[in-house]
């Protein structure tokens, strides 16, 4: 019993560890990716219960800013075969159990 | 034209010439009334109920006469011509009557100027009339004809157009023009203004037509990438758990500058892999001097394809018939250009990498000191160094840290230390010493590298001819000085101005930490003493060894045998200790200044004695105390004395220095190379 209530103990402790965002993978230059990740955390953050608002508030700001069009996932588990176009992705983690992926395709 | 003659009776003669003349009174009354010229006119209503005029001066004639019937015959008789002629005829000789008389009466003759087209003048004329008419630039002279040519073709035209009155009318007119040519031109001929409403003109026109080209562009698509991936909540969760321990590990190790992506470097370079650039976005010049790097290795290898052979396989077989004795294999040489007038002042291996060794170079010439190198050479590219520093003041000292194999602390002669750090790219060291921050005021002969302090900061010793042994400390990307000890030569206390000690010190040339005690070193000075020293005293020598004649070039502890070090001399010996005893165990006369001398990493009784004459000397105390296994000349150069040696501490070769900036390798031959037995 002790040993399971540390374990929970451990992995709210995780949570809160991995609750920064993590860049799996990018190919974007410096302003872009700091900008991109700031508005994910926003929007995740705002819409921690609904994925849908908070890809489509990504979406539109990234449409805004860099052009159109933009392409947003955030979901807990999923597989993906994207195209993007060169130095306009991001691919990163959030929340110790999102995953969030940006991509410019048009 | 026919004549009315009347013939009238005689006497009377008729009208003449066809004139109409008025009757004369006499006459009777013709039925002709036209020509009455009379001044009054009488009306006379005859029978039939016809009004008669009757002029003043009609012949009144009786009935009679009026009713008498006058015959008249019209002949074409001239009756002007006389109607005989007679002539003399000179043939006949009489008079003759001629038998025609001429009955042309001319009324009229008019003298005109028309020739025929056809005759010689008329041909003339013509002529002379179209030459004219193209000399002339008269309009009607000349455009005549044309317009007549115009006015025909139009006429033709018309012809087509219009009904055929026009062509007889058209006819008409060229007839006419024909038989007027050589008059002088007509008149322009006025256009005939059709009445026909039919008639109309075609007049198209046509505007130039520009060619056509055609022209297509596309832009470039913009380009693109494909990324594909899978993601659980396990991957995140493993993800988060390395980037959390990579953060720790990057916190513990901050000092050392990312050293992990500089061993791989050096790893890769060892191996002869391509270099794992950590920037992504690497320079394709960085990729050819990757290319050319191994390129360079793999050229090298081909040329000395022989001494690289021997290095790794050779083995002297010789040496079981030399009764013990040995002999050293010259392998590769190193050269470097701008080296020639530099003496190897120093020489070691990395601890990393078996197969690089730094060369400090200087000059020990007291009056020609100019500026020194450190070069860093790899046994698999012996005709260019790895590493090249170029430095002010000669190096004469250099040792690479243990645990940081990139570092390397140099001793120079003008009394400065500095480190530099391998993996950055200037060639200026990362720390030196300056006058401020107390740098030696001799040459700094030895530095050595100390386990790192407390707080984690790096450390070395050096020693230098001040008399002052300090210890450097790397706090926060500064060099702090620390002074150990002062090496007080005993008994010389003075009594300076206002009552101060003053002492003489002693010049330190050489010093060893021992490898196990730590605190515990041995340091030889220029007066051939070696002090035994501990860093915790900083003003008393634990002991004192009265070791040599002159300097001592070098000193040493043995590796593995705690207790015993070996020191040399220029006096010429080289001399083996207890450091218990006060009196050396074991002295070796060479013959010639000895220059250094060095322990063998693989055995406690092996070690190598290098002399100024040229020579190595290697001895192995197991096999023979008394006389070196092996003497060879390495350096058959006159003036070229051997300054340094030292052995690889992997493989059994040894690398000599000289004064002349040359280097070279020797391999050791398998009786020098005895270990000692393991006793049980």
């Amino acid at each position: 019993m002790a040993d399971t209530g540390e374990g929970k103990k451990e992995e709210s402790d995780y949570k809160r560890l991995h609750s920064f965002p993590l860049i799996r993978h990018t190919d974007m230059p410096e302003e872009m990716r700091v900008e991109a990740m700031e508005l994910c955390v926003t929007a995740c953050e705002k819409y921690a219960t609904n994925n849908e608002s908070a890809a489509k508030m990504i979406k539109e700001m990234m449409d805004k800013k860099f052009g159109s069009s933009w392409h947003v996932v955030i979901g807990e588990a999923f597989g993906f075969e994207i195209t993007h176009e060169v130095k306009n992705l991001l691919y990163m983690f959030f929340g110790g159990s999102l995953a969030v992926c940006v991509w410019k395709c048009s | 034209m026919e004549f009315f003659d009347f013939k009238i009776p005689e006497g009377q003669s008729g009208p003449s010439g066809g004139k109409p003349v008025p009757p004369k009174p006499a006459k009777p009354a013709y039925k002709r009334r036209d020509e009455d010229v009379s001044t009054e006119a009488v009306e006379v209503v005859d029978e039939a109920g016809n009004i008669l005029v009757k002029p003043p001066d009609q012949l009144e004639l009786t009935e009679a006469e009026l009713k008498e019937e006058i015959t008249r015959v019209l002949t074409a008789n001239n009756p002007q011509a006389p109607q005989s002629i007679i002539r003399y005829s000179f043939k006949d000789g009489l008079y003759k009557p001629i038998s025609h008389v001429d009955q042309m009466a001319i009324h009229f003759s008019l003298n005109g100027n028309l020739i025929p087209k056809d005759s010689d003048e008329g041909r003339r004329q013509s002529i002379k009339l179209t030459t004219a008419a193209e000399k002339a630039p008269v309009e009607t002279s000349a455009t005549a004809p044309e317009e007549a040519e115009i006015k025909d073709e139009e006429r033709t035209e018309d012809t087509q157009a219009a009904g055929e009155g026009e062509a007889e009318e058209s006819g008409t007119a060229e007839a006419a023009e024909a038989a007027d040519a050589e008059e002088p031109p007509p008149p322009a001929v006025k256009e005939r203004k059709l009445a026909n409403q039919f008639n109309f003109i075609d007049r198209p026109s046509w505007t130039p037509r520009y060619p056509v080209r055609d022209r297509a562009c596309q832009s470039e698509p913009t380009p693109c990438k494909t990324l594909s991936d899978d993601i659980n909540q396990w991957v995140i969760h493993d993800a988060y758990v390395e980037e959390l321990q990579k953060r720790e590990e990057s916190k513990e190790k901050e000092k050392p500058k990312a050293q992990v992506a500089k061993k791989e470097e050096k790893k890769t370079k060892k191996k002869g892999r391509k270099l794992i650039s950590l920037d992504s976005q690497s320079d394709e010049m960085n990729k050819i001097s990757k290319a050319a790097k191994i390129v360079e290795r793999m050229v090298n290898q081909n040329t000395f394809d022989g001494i690289a052979q021997d290095f790794k396989y050779f083995e002297d077989d010789s040496d079981e018939f030399r009764d013990q004795k040995g002999t050293l294999l010259p392998l590769w040489k190193f050269q470097y250009e701008k080296t020639r007038r530099l003496a190897v002042t120093a020489i070691s291996w990395n601890p990393k990498y078996k197969d690089l060794f730094a060369v400090g170079y200087g000059s020990y010439n007291f009056m020609k000191q100019g500026k020194g190198m450190l070069l860093l050479y790899t046994m698999k590219n012996p005709s260019f160094p790895e590493y090249i520093f170029r430095t002010e003041s000669g190096i004469m000292c250099l040792d690479f840290h243990n645990d940081y194999p990139y570092l390397v602390a140099v001793g120079f002669y003008d009394g400065n230390v500095a480190i530099y750090n391998l993996k950055k790219a200037t060639s200026q060291p990362s720390y030196k010493s300056n006058a401020k921050s107390g740098k030696h005021t001799e040459p700094v002969w030895q530095v050595k590298w100390q386990k790192d302090d407390m707080d984690n900061n790096l450390n070395f010793f050096s020693v230098s001819s001040d008399g002052r042994i300090v210890s450097w400390t790397l706090v926060k990307n500064e060099l702090v000085h620390t002074d150990i000890i002062k090496l007080s030569v005993e008994g010389t206390a003075m009594q300076g101005p206002e009552g101060l000690q003053l002492e003489t010190l002693g010049c330190g040339t050489s010093f060893d930490f021992h490898k196990k005690i730590d605190y515990l070193f041995l340091v030889g000075t220029e007066e051939g003493k070696i002090y035994k020293c501990s860093k915790c005293y900083s003003s008393q020598f634990l002991d004192v060894f009265e070791a040599h004649n002159m300097a001592v070039d070098s000193v040493s502890w043995n590796p593995y045998h705690s207790k015993v070090f070996i020191s040399c001399s220029s006096d010429w010996t080289v001399k083996i200790w207890d450091h218990t005893i006060k009196t050396p165990m074991f002295v070796f006369d060479l013959n010639s200044a000895v220059g250094d001398v060095a322990w063998s990493p693989y055995s406690s009784t092996v070690f190598a004695a290098v002399t100024t004459d040229g020579k190595a000397h290697v001895f192995d105390l197991n096999v023979n105390k008394y006389e070196a296994l092996c003497t060879q000349l390495v350096m058959n150069k006159m003036k070229s004395k051997i300054t340094h040696i030292q052995f690889n501490p992997v493989y059994p070769v040894v690398v000599i220095g000289g004064e002349r900036g040359f280097v070279v390798t020797l391999k050791l031959s398998p009786n020098l190379r005895k270990m000692p037995k393991v006793r049980t």
